[in-house]
C-alpha cells in the first residue's frame, strides 16, 4: 500500500534510522521503566525527559482491527477497503502500534494472533516504517 | 495580551479530593442557541461570529438580565474539528464592513475570540474576567464553574461556537492530501485511519470482550435521533427532519467498520452560550437556577499510538468515582446521563463508568442498557438531548439539555423527575465533566 513517507525530525531520527536499519526501537522511561510510543519528549507518567531508545523484540499480539472504508488519505483511497489492526507489544501490551497486516484478507483478521515486523519502504522518500506480518 | 486558560490547580483530576469546595456557589441560568447549518455559506452575517454574538444575546435575554451585568466570559476558541483555512488567511472581502476587527484575521470566522466578541458587541462594556476553555466546550464549562466559585466573577458567560467550511470531512484534504507526513500524524495517520476508526477499534475490542455486537447499537442510535428531532433548535429538526429507523442504522455505510456513517455526528455550524453565576445574584435571573455539584477531568496516558480498551475502561471508572465523590451523590441518584456521544460507539464506556442505570454490573452492561427502555419516559433516560447525533456536532447539546432538563424546560423533557444530572465531553480517556443538580441537598 502507498503509505505516505513520514519525514523524521531530529527528535524521532533515532526511531526512522533504526526503521531503516530493520531494528524496532522506542523510548523507554527508567523511572518508570515503562515503553512508550510514538516519541514524545517526556514520560507522560512521570515527566522524566532522560528518555533512552531500546530495540525491542519486534514480537507483538493482534488486538483488535477495523476495515477502512472511506480513508482521509488521499495516497490510501485505491486501495479501500483494507484492514488497519492495532499490535500489542509483547515487552508491553499498553504500547499500541498500527498495522495494515499486508497479506491479510478483509474482514480476516486473526485477533490475538502473534505477529511480528517488518519493515516497508515507503515510496515518496524510502524511509521505512513498521508493519507486522502473522506468524501464527 | 494573550487570554489566560485554567490554572492546573484549578482541576479536579484525582480521588480523595472530598466534596467540591465550590459546590453550592456556582449556578447556570440563561441559554442561548443560535440556529444551525450543514455549512457556511461565507455570508458575515452566518459566520461562526455572528452566531455566536446571536447565541450570547439570546442567553442574556433567555435570562432576563441586563449585558451590563456580565463581569466575565470564557470562550473556547478552537472550532471546526475538520480541516480548516490556515489561520492567516484574510478576511473574506467585506467581513470588515460588517464586523470590527482584532490582529487575528480568522477571528469570528475559524475561530473564537473573546476581544473580538468585546468589540463587536459594545454592549458587555463590563467584562473583567476572560479565559479561554480550550479545545471543548466542556472545559469552557469547568473552568467557568471555578471561576465563579472563585469569586473571580459573578455573572459569566460561557460560550462556544463551531463552523463547517466546504469540503468533505478531512478527505484529501491537508496533510491528508501529500505524500509525505510530519507532525504527530506521521506515527498513525499514515496508516490511513479515518476520525472514527480509533473507537471503533476500541468498540470491537469490546464487543469481543464482553460478547456484544454492533447490531445492539442501533436502539440508542434512533432512540437519539427521536430525541434530537424533538429539538427546535438542533440541525436534524430544522435541516433534516427524517427519523430513521434500525433498518438504516444496520445498513449504514462503512466509514471504519464496526463503524458506520450513523456512528459519527455530523459536522455543522452553530453557536451556544449560557449564564453562570452565583445562587445569590440568580435570584433576580428569569429562568431557574441549576446547581453545579462538581466538575472533573481525565486525560489520555498516551502510552501507544491509540488508547486501549483497559485505558478507556480505567478513565471512564475514575471520572465516576471523582464526580460522585466531590458531588457528594452516587449513580442511583441520576436522573438522567448526557455524556459525549460522537462517537456513538464511546458513549457506553462514559455510561459504564459512571454506573448510570447498573444493576450491579461494572462493565460490559450498557449494549444490553441499550436494548430496554432508554426512552425519556423511562427509567433510565439515555443521552435525552438526542446528543450530538441527534443534533450534529458541537460537543455541547448534552450540556445544554442538562440545564434544560433540570429547569423542566428541555424539549425533550424526561418524564420522571430531572433532580440530578451528568455531562461531560468528549473521550472516554480525556474527558471532562459535571453533574448538574437542582439543589445542593
Amino acid at each position: 500500500m502507498r503509505k505516505q513517507s513520514p519525514v523524521p525530525t531530529e527528535f524521532d531520527q533515532p526511531f526512522y534510522d533504526a526503521c531503516n536499519e530493520e531494528r524496532l526501537v522506542i523510548q523507554h522511561c527508567p523511572a518508570c521503566n515503562r515503553f512508550q510510543f510514538p516519541p514524545r519528549t517526556m514520560c507522560p507518567r512521570c515527566g522524566a525527559s532522560n528518555l533512552t531508545w531500546q530495540q525491542v523484540s519486534g514480537r507483538g499480539r493482534i488486538q483488535s482491527r477495523v476495515v477502512v472504508y472511506d480513508s482521509p488519505v488521499s495516497a490510501l483511497i485505491p486501495d479501500q477497503p483494507f484492514n488497519v489492526a492495532t499490535i500489542a507489544l509483547e515487552e508491553e501490551p499498553d504500547v499500541i502500534m498500527l498495522s495494515h497486516l499486508p497479506g491479510v484478507p478483509v474482514d480476516a483478521v486473526p485477533i490475538g494472533a502473534t505477529v511480528e515486523v517488518i519493515f516497508e519502504t515507503t515510496p515518496a522518500t524510502g524511509q521505512k516504517v513498521p508493519e507486522w506480518r502473522v506468524v501464527g | 495580551m494573550p487570554i489566560p486558560i485554567a490554572p492546573h490547580s484549578w482541576h479536579r483530576n484525582r480521588e480523595g479530593l472530598g466534596i467540591w469546595e465550590g459546590r453550592g456557589k456556582v449556578v447556570a441560568t440563561g441559554v442561548g442557541t443560535s440556529p444551525t447549518a450543514r455549512r457556511w455559506d461565507e455570508k458575515p452575517e452566518t459566520s461562526l461570529g455572528a452566531l455566536t454574538i446571536l447565541a450570547i444575546r439570546r442567553a442574556i435575554e433567555d435570562a432576563g438580565i441586563s449585558p451590563d451585568e456580565i463581569d466575565g466570559i470564557v470562550l473556547t476558541p478552537e472550532s471546526t474539528t475538520g480541516v480548516s483555512n490556515d489561520p492567516n488567511s484574510p478576511a473574506p472581502e467585506g467581513w470588515s464592513d460588517v464586523f470590527k476587527m482584532v490582529d487575528y484575521p480568522q477571528a469570528g470566522i475559524t475561530r473564537g475570540d473573546i476581544d473580538w466578541l468585546l468589540l463587536n458587541m459594545p454592549e458587555l462594556k463590563n467584562v473583567q474576567f476572560k479565559m479561554n476553555g480550550p479545545v471543548c466546550m466542556s472545559v469552557a464549562f469547568t473552568t467557568a464553574a471555578e471561576a465563579v466559585s472563585r469569586g473571580l466573577t459573578g455573572t459569566c458567560l460561557v460560550v462556544r461556537g463551531w463552523h463547517n467550511l466546504a469540503g468533505r470531512y478531512y478527505v484529501g484534504q491537508g496533510a491528508a492530501a501529500r505524500d509525505t507526513a510530519s507532525g504527530p500524524g506521521k506515527y498513525g495517520g499514515i496508516w490511513g485511519m479515518p476520525a472514527c476508526a480509533t473507537t471503533a477499534m476500541i468498540f470491537e475490542e469490546y464487543c469481543n470482550k464482553y460478547g456484544k455486537n454492533h447490531d445492539m447499537m442501533a436502539p440508542f442510535v434512533v432512540e437519539e435521533r427521536r430525541n434530537g428531532l424533538m429539538n427546535p433548535d438542533g440541525f436534524f429538526t430544522q435541516h433534516r427532519p427524517e427519523m430513521i429507523t434500525v433498518d438504516d442504522y444496520l445498513s449504514g455505510r462503512w466509514i471504519a467498520k464496526p463503524a458506520n456513517i450513523y456512528d459519527n455526528d455530523l459536522p455543522i455550524q452553530a453557536a451556544l452560550a449560557v449564564i453562570f453565576t452565583t445562587p445569590e445574584l440568580a435570584k433576580h435571573h428569569k429562568q431557574k437556577p441549576v446547581y453545579i455539584l462538581n466538575h472533573a477531568q481525565t486525560r489520555p496516558e498516551l502510552q501507544g499510538a491509540i488508547p486501549t480498551l483497559a485505558e478507556w475502561e480505567r478513565s471512564s471508572d475514575k471520572m465516576g468515582r471523582m464526580l460522585y465523590e466531590g458531588a457528594g451523590i452516587g449513580p442511583e441518584d441520576l436522573s438522567f446521563e448526557n455524556m459525549y456521544d460522537g462517537f456513538t460507539l464511546f458513549h457506553q464506556f462514559h455510561v459504564e463508568g459512571l454506573r448510570f442505570a447498573s444493576r450491579g454490573e461494572k462493565r460490559g452492561y450498557a449494549l444490553d442498557l441499550y436494548q430496554t427502555d432508554i426512552s425519556i419516559e423511562g427509567p433510565n433516560p439515555v443521552s435525552p438531548s438526542g446528543g450530538n447525533n441527534g443534533n450534529g456536532r458541537t460537543r455541547w447539546w448534552h450540556h445544554r439539555d442538562s440545564i434544560l432538563q433540570i429547569q423542566g424546560r428541555s424539549p425533550s423533557q424526561i418524564t420522571r423527575p430531572a433532580e440530578y444530572g451528568v455531562s461531560g465531553a468528549h473521550m472516554p480517556n480525556f474527558c471532562d465533566a459535571l453533574i448538574w443538580g437542582a439543589s445542593v441537598e
